[in-house]
């Protein structure tokens, strides 16, 4: 079975442009387009967030689609499931609006739709290849890679750096 | 040869296509390649919701509700950001035209001390006519003593703090009280720019409209004082373009001679470089250095102010300066200000090509800079060019590859070469207008833009207006599109519509007349001037459109402002940055109308451009009730 891709966050790069949440909005409007996009009724909403911790950092925070999601356990009308990809999903026919599944989400990632009453979240993007977040950082502080790939890469630079600390 | 869709869907031009894949081959990036990797654009940027005006921020809105804040830490909304940054454009591009303007009278000023290092008052009849304007003695005078009040007069244009900008006055007494019934009617050139300066600083002007209409008041400070102080003191000292015949596009670079590009703006410079490449000494040298001659070619609206002043061929436009270097055959890159990439630094070291800034308020990394002064004008020309037959030596044949391509064209109708076309005064082409033969007038103009496949933007809609009846004025990049699309041939009447047509071919004429540079928008303006004078009309009444399809830079957004404020419908092909505050696109799209008669719309697709612009002249021929 081939290992899933996930969203990963590499604090150190992100500026805090906030084009991850724009892109995310965006995908998910009636129109696709920015300029369609802002005039839309209900309010396209991003399911990104981007938060800033003292004294200097930004760090996007997003879905992380818990392997063992308290969401999805506590949920109490039966809402959110995981589909064949992995993706944790909240059913918006189901979703009753109360808040369970804010309260016990370690990230605090889910967000309460005012127009539709409903709780929305990172869907990834189903419709793209890369979810239109990781596609707009401009920096790469966002990585859409399996656990595999993006944990070789971070042995990568430990083992050069660890190389270099010995003097090789 | 076949070429890939990639390649096929960035331009039209046959030219552009040939070089792009041999940047390729040869692994280098072009504006094409850098916007590829610019995607996706900030979207704040795009909806103009960024504000660095103060360093409590950066702030920006949100455009989406209740996500994000609504408000910058200073309190100003995305209308007040909007604004804001609208006419701090509007800032930039006045000043970059007037600042042209400035060189022009200060030229002009030397000339006539006598302190010009080889310029010349070559326009007298012009001299004259302008003095006339400022109320200048000319009777029994000599043409020094005349250019000098005249130099004087219109230096002082740019920082007077009170009265009137002369050449505002061309506009119909309509508009004018119409500006000053606005508050928009310009003081002085420089007040103007600097006011949107000051407004825009933190805690000052927080009314969007109020801040739109001093944008509107330094645009026309720009285009009906700046830039017409640029064209007309050109003309003064260079002569006033009357119809050639030459050439454009990159096939113009020769294999067997020096190769100049000359890049920019100003003709203080780009016409002491034609002057010094005539010098037999440099022509001799060129030939001990194994080349025919040496070989002058303009690039962007240089390149327009020399076609249409010397029959000099156009390499091309604003997208196509790095191409021109990529050919392997320029020997020398000669630069003075705007819209010069700074990549040509970069770009010119994968070649031998010398890469020459001459203004000292524009250096480039990778440039040589050989620093032009108006004292020891043809003297320095000299050197620069002799540096370039100095360079041709180092030329790599097995580098060079010219595209074949090149289009003939018929060149340079300022307003008086239209005027003397048309047999010594405007009536026949109003006659032509009120039967319908020429439905009306539009001015297309502006940049290239690589959002926009390049020169489509601009061919596409040209094309539909000719066919449409409606006769085309250019300037800028869309000028250099027309002619290597072969639209500036007389024998490109045969794609205007029945009635246009016609009137081509009785006066010999193309149906897309070439007027100038960006600055020469301002031709655009004392004929539309003229027009609605001689109707007794305002130029708001009058069947006229403007368009700039593939517009990027500030100067546009300023063109653009000034366009509207004299009256005029205009049509943008790339989204302004405005559609994150709500009043201000309702200000530009709708409320203008009641302030200046005329509004903004913004149309991606050229031919839907067009047909907004043809229904436009429809709707105004029907009050004019021909």
């Amino acid at each position: 079975m081939s290992q899933p891709k996930e969203i990963f966050v590499k604090t150190d790069r992100c500026v805090g442009c906030l084009s991850c949440t724009m892109a995310c909005a965006v995908e998910h409007s009636e129109s696709k387009t920015l300029f369609g996009a802002i005039g839309e009724t209900p309010v396209p909403k991003s399911r990104l967030y981007v938060e800033w911790a003292a004294p200097d950092k930004k760090v996007p925070l997003v879905c992380r689609h818990c392997e063992d999601a308290p969401c999805m356990y506590a949920c109490i009308s039966g809402a959110i499931s995981r589909d064949a990809d992995g993706v944790v999903v909240t059913d918006p026919d189901k979703c009753i609006g109360c808040w369970t599944c804010v309260m016990v989400c370690p990230y605090g990632v889910i967000g309460r739709h005012l127009e539709t009453h409903k709780a929305y979240r990172c869907d990834r993007c189903p419709d793209r290849d890369i979810p239109a977040c990781v596609s707009a950082c401009p920096t790469g502080a966002l990585v859409y890679e399996t656990v595999a790939d993006y944990s070789a890469t971070a042995r990568k630079r430990a083992s050069s750096e660890l190389s270099k600390a010995e003097g090789g | 040869m076949a070429y890939s869709d990639k390649i096929l869907e960035k331009s039209i031009d046959p030219t552009v296509h040939q070089m792009l894949d041999r940047a390729e081959q040869l692994g280098i990036e072009t504006a094409w390649d850098r916007y590829e990797k610019m995607l996706p654009e900030c979207g704040f940027g795009e909806l103009g919701v960024c504000c660095r005006n103060c360093n409590m921020g950066p702030c920006r809105i949100s455009p989406f509700g209740d996500q994000g804040p609504q408000r910058a830490i200073c309190g100003a909304t995305a209308d007040i950001i909007v604004a804001r940054n609208l006419i701090r454009m509007i800032a930039g591009g006045a000043a970059a035209h007037s600042d042209h303007g400035r060189d022009l009278a200060h030229t002009l000023l030397l000339t006539a001390e006598g302190k010009g290092g080889g310029y010349e008052i070559k326009d007298e009849a012009k001299l004259k006519i302008l003095a006339d304007e400022y109320g200048i003695a000319t009777e029994g005078r000599s043409k020094e003593e005349i250019a000098l009040d005249l130099a004087r007069a219109v230096y002082s244009e740019f920082g007077k703090q009170e009265g009137v900008v002369q050449f505002t006055r061309r506009a119909p007494e309509k508009r004018v009280a119409q500006w000053k019934k606005m508050g928009i009617d310009p003081r002085g050139i420089d007040r103007e720019i600097v006011e949107i300066m000051h407004r825009t600083h933190i805690g000052v002007d927080n009314d969007p409209v109020n801040l739109i209409l001093q944008g509107l008041k330094a645009s026309i400070a720009d285009g009906w004082g700046g830039s017409a102080i640029a064209t007309e003191i050109s003309d003064v000292l260079f002569g006033t373009p009357s119809p050639v015949r030459s050439e454009a596009n990159l096939g113009v670079l020769k294999e067997d001679q020096v190769n100049i590009v000359a890049h920019g703006h100003e003709p203080v410079l780009s016409e002491m470089i034609l002057a010094a490449a005539n010098d037999p000494a440099l022509i001799d040298r060129a030939k001990a250095a194994g080349a025919s001659g040496i070989n002058v070619v303009g690039m962007c609206c240089t390149g327009n102010e020399i076609i249409m002043r010397h029959g000099i061929p156009m390499a091309g436009n604003f997208l196509q300066q790095e191409l021109a270097v990529i050919t392997g055959a320029v020997d020398a890159m000669i630069v003075d200000v705007q819209c010069i990439m700074p990549a040509l630094g970069d770009l010119c070291e994968c070649f031998h090509t010398r890469f020459i800034s001459t203004s000292p308020k524009a250096k480039f990394p990778g440039a040589v800079h050989m620093e032009f002064n108006e004292v020891r004008a043809l003297e320095i020309a000299r050197e620069i060019v002799g540096s370039a037959v100095d360079n041709y030596a180092r030329r790599n044949p097995e580098k060079v590859f010219i595209p074949a391509e090149k289009t003939e064209c018929m060149i340079g109708f300022s307003a008086e070469a239209i005027i003397t076309a048309l047999g010594g005064s405007l009536d026949p082409l109003l006659d032509v207008i009120k039967s319908g033969a020429v439905k009306g007038i539009a001015g297309v103009v502006g940049c290239n833009n690589p959002k926009i496949k390049h020169d489509h933007g601009h061919v596409a809609l040209v094309r539909e207006l000719i066919k449409n009846n409606v006769l085309v004025v250019t300037t800028g990049c869309n000028a250099i599109a027309c002619a290597k699309a072969g639209l500036m041939m007389p024998e490109a009447a045969d794609e205007a519509g029945d009635g246009l047509c016609g009137v081509c071919k009785s006066l010999g004429v193309p149906p897309v007349l070439h007027m100038g540079s960006c600055v020469d928008i301002s031709r655009i303006l004392t004929v539309c001037a003229a027009v609605a004078n001689a109707l007794g009309v305002d130029i708001s009444d009058l069947p006229v459109a403007g368009a700039a399809p593939e517009w990027m830079s500030e100067k546009a957004v300023s063109i653009g402002a000034y366009v509207v404020s004299s009256g005029i419908f205009t049509v943008l092909g790339t989204v302004p940055p405005v559609l994150g505050s709500p009043v201000v696109t309702d200000v530009l799209t709708r409320a203008a109308n009641d302030v200046v008669g005329a509004t903004f719309a913004v149309e991606t697709d050229p031919v839907k451009g067009a047909e907004l612009m043809i229904a436009h002249i429809e709707s105004k021929r029907q009050a004019l009730g021909i």
